[in-house]
């Protein structure tokens, strides 16, 4: 019973308090520029809880910009290791999906941003919207919240080897 | 002594740990939804401290590299220990504690223990980013120190004891005017709040002395934070509301005028910008010293 209420309590809690670190891998800075309208008077993204860190350790959400070049590739995946679990990614734009316009240029990663950590949650759009931004810190805070991030659930698999995944 | 639960009463449940937490998130979440509101912003809603502490608590800790695991886990239970002291130790309307004669002095050095901590914190994990908000704390550390310390000494002059309730219970003269005024001016400071947010200067040293901290310690320092917001209120609070002799009209007055304190050093800081380090060190060896100065003259005099 007791589990029960602070299970659900951690629940809420991951819902309502994503902090979210910002990593630029190699975008033309107009997604970049598209996050700052998030926690401006307008679009306020305190009101959900969201909160920009400085730093990766104090983050639950990883926003990635732009096609992840070959030089931007290992300060992600170092940045993605430095924080703490359970933690979710969101990939902004067009670019870490696809590679956008960039796509086969010699310096950008082939397989964009899933090529170098697991994405969450894809938020189309080139640049996109605060709201879709906000939307989509949102949903990874919902996948957090249920356990079904990517991260959580390589966790409960690599340490529970009867949790079945598909 | 018959009366050992007092102290551990006042520690754990009022107004120490459990009361102090509860008014910490409250003062807290008074503070960002009042600076979201000058700013034009909706702001968290009023859970946000509290959710954000539990989610902290819900992480996996990460231990940085060159740092034994008992220094950096034991560094936020002292600084939270030492607060949690602080708040039992303040003649708080209502509290079980009895209050002795030097107990000021000790809630000086217990209030001086986050600060410490913070110090050490931000040189023991190696962080370059650390390193500096050390540096910039505790130089900040001796500026702000000289109107608070010699505030609390003035009155404690006047009074003629380092006992906390005789110094509380003094009358509302021009001496605890002017202390308050110096205790004000030292208050943004010791809550690192613009203008003196230079030790955890957000968009140069990216979280200052707490960058390596993360997860359960990150949640211990937060927790710390926000009891020390109670504290630095509080003490404001009862050297003002102290003579007022009924316990219920004193404990609204208490809370009224902590709360009054959080919304002035929030008006102060959505009205500034950070100050560099030697700027606010002159600050308070020249503002400072003439505010500590005056409340000396005045304990002097009255």
């Amino acid at each position: 019973m007791a589990d029960g209420i602070f299970s659900k309590l951690m629940q809420t809690s991951r819902l309502k308090s994503p902090w979210v670190y910002r990593v630029n891998g190699g975008s033309c800075n107009g997604c970049d520029i598209e996050i700052g309208p998030c926690f401006s008077p307008r679009y306020d993204a305190e009101q959900v809880g969201i909160v920009l860190q400085g730093s990766p350790k104090h983050a639950d959400i990883l926003l990635i910009t732009g096609p992840v070049t070959l030089r931007t590739r290992a300060a992600i995946a170092d940045i993605y290791a430095q924080m703490p679990s359970p933690k979710a990614v969101v990939a902004l734009g067009s670019c870490p999906a696809s590679g956008n316009v960039f796509a086969g240029s010699p310096t950008v990663l082939v397989g964009a941003a899933e090529a170098v950590v697991p994405v969450d949650i894809y938020v189309p759009g080139c640049p996109p919207r605060p709201q879709a931004i906000i939307e989509g810190i949102q949903q990874a805070a919902r996948l957090l919240s249920e356990g079904r991030s990517r991260s959580q659930q390589a966790l409960a698999a690599s340490t529970n080897p009867e949790v079945k995944h598909d | 002594m018959t009366d050992w639960w007092r102290p551990l009463l006042a520690f754990l449940i009022w107004p120490g740990l459990l009361g102090g937490a509860l008014l910490g998130w409250f003062d807290l979440w008074l503070y960002r939804k009042l600076l979201a509101r000058l700013q034009g912003r909706q702001g968290p809603p009023f859970y946000q401290p509290f959710f954000d502490f539990v989610k902290l608590l819900g992480k996996r800790t990460i231990l940085p590299g060159g740092i034994s695991p008992l220094i950096f886990y034991g560094l936020p239970l002292v600084a939270l220990v030492s607060v949690v002291a602080a708040l039992a130790l303040l003649p708080v309307p209502g509290t079980p504690m009895q209050s002795f004669s030097g107990d000021l002095v000790l809630l000086l050095y217990l209030l001086e223990m986050p600060a410490l901590v913070d110090i050490i914190a931000g040189f023991a994990t190696r962080s370059i980013y650390g390193q500096v908000g050390s540096t910039r704390e505790a130089i900040l550390s001796i500026g702000y120190n000289l109107p608070f310390i010699t505030a609390l000494v003035a009155v404690a002059l006047q009074q003629g004891s380092f006992s906390l309730e005789r110094v509380a219970a003094g009358p509302l003269g021009p001496v605890q005017i002017l202390a308050g005024l110096a205790l004000l001016l030292a208050i943004p400071a010791r809550l690192k709040t613009n203008p003196f947010s230079i030790a955890n200067a957000e968009s140069e040293i990216v979280a200052g002395t707490h960058i390596e901290y993360n997860a359960r310690p990150l949640a211990l320092f937060e927790l710390t934070h926000s009891l020390e917001v109670v504290a630095m209120a509080g003490l404001f609070a009862v050297l003002w509301v102290g003579p007022v002799a009924d316990t219920g009209l004193r404990l609204i007055l208490y809370l009224l005028v902590s709360a009054g304190v959080v919304g002035l050093t929030c008006l102060v800081a959505a009205a500034m910008a950070r100050l560099k380090v030697e700027h606010a060190f002159r600050f308070f060896w020249t503002w400072g010293a003439l505010a500590a100065a005056l409340a000396l003259a005045a304990a002097l005099i009255w």
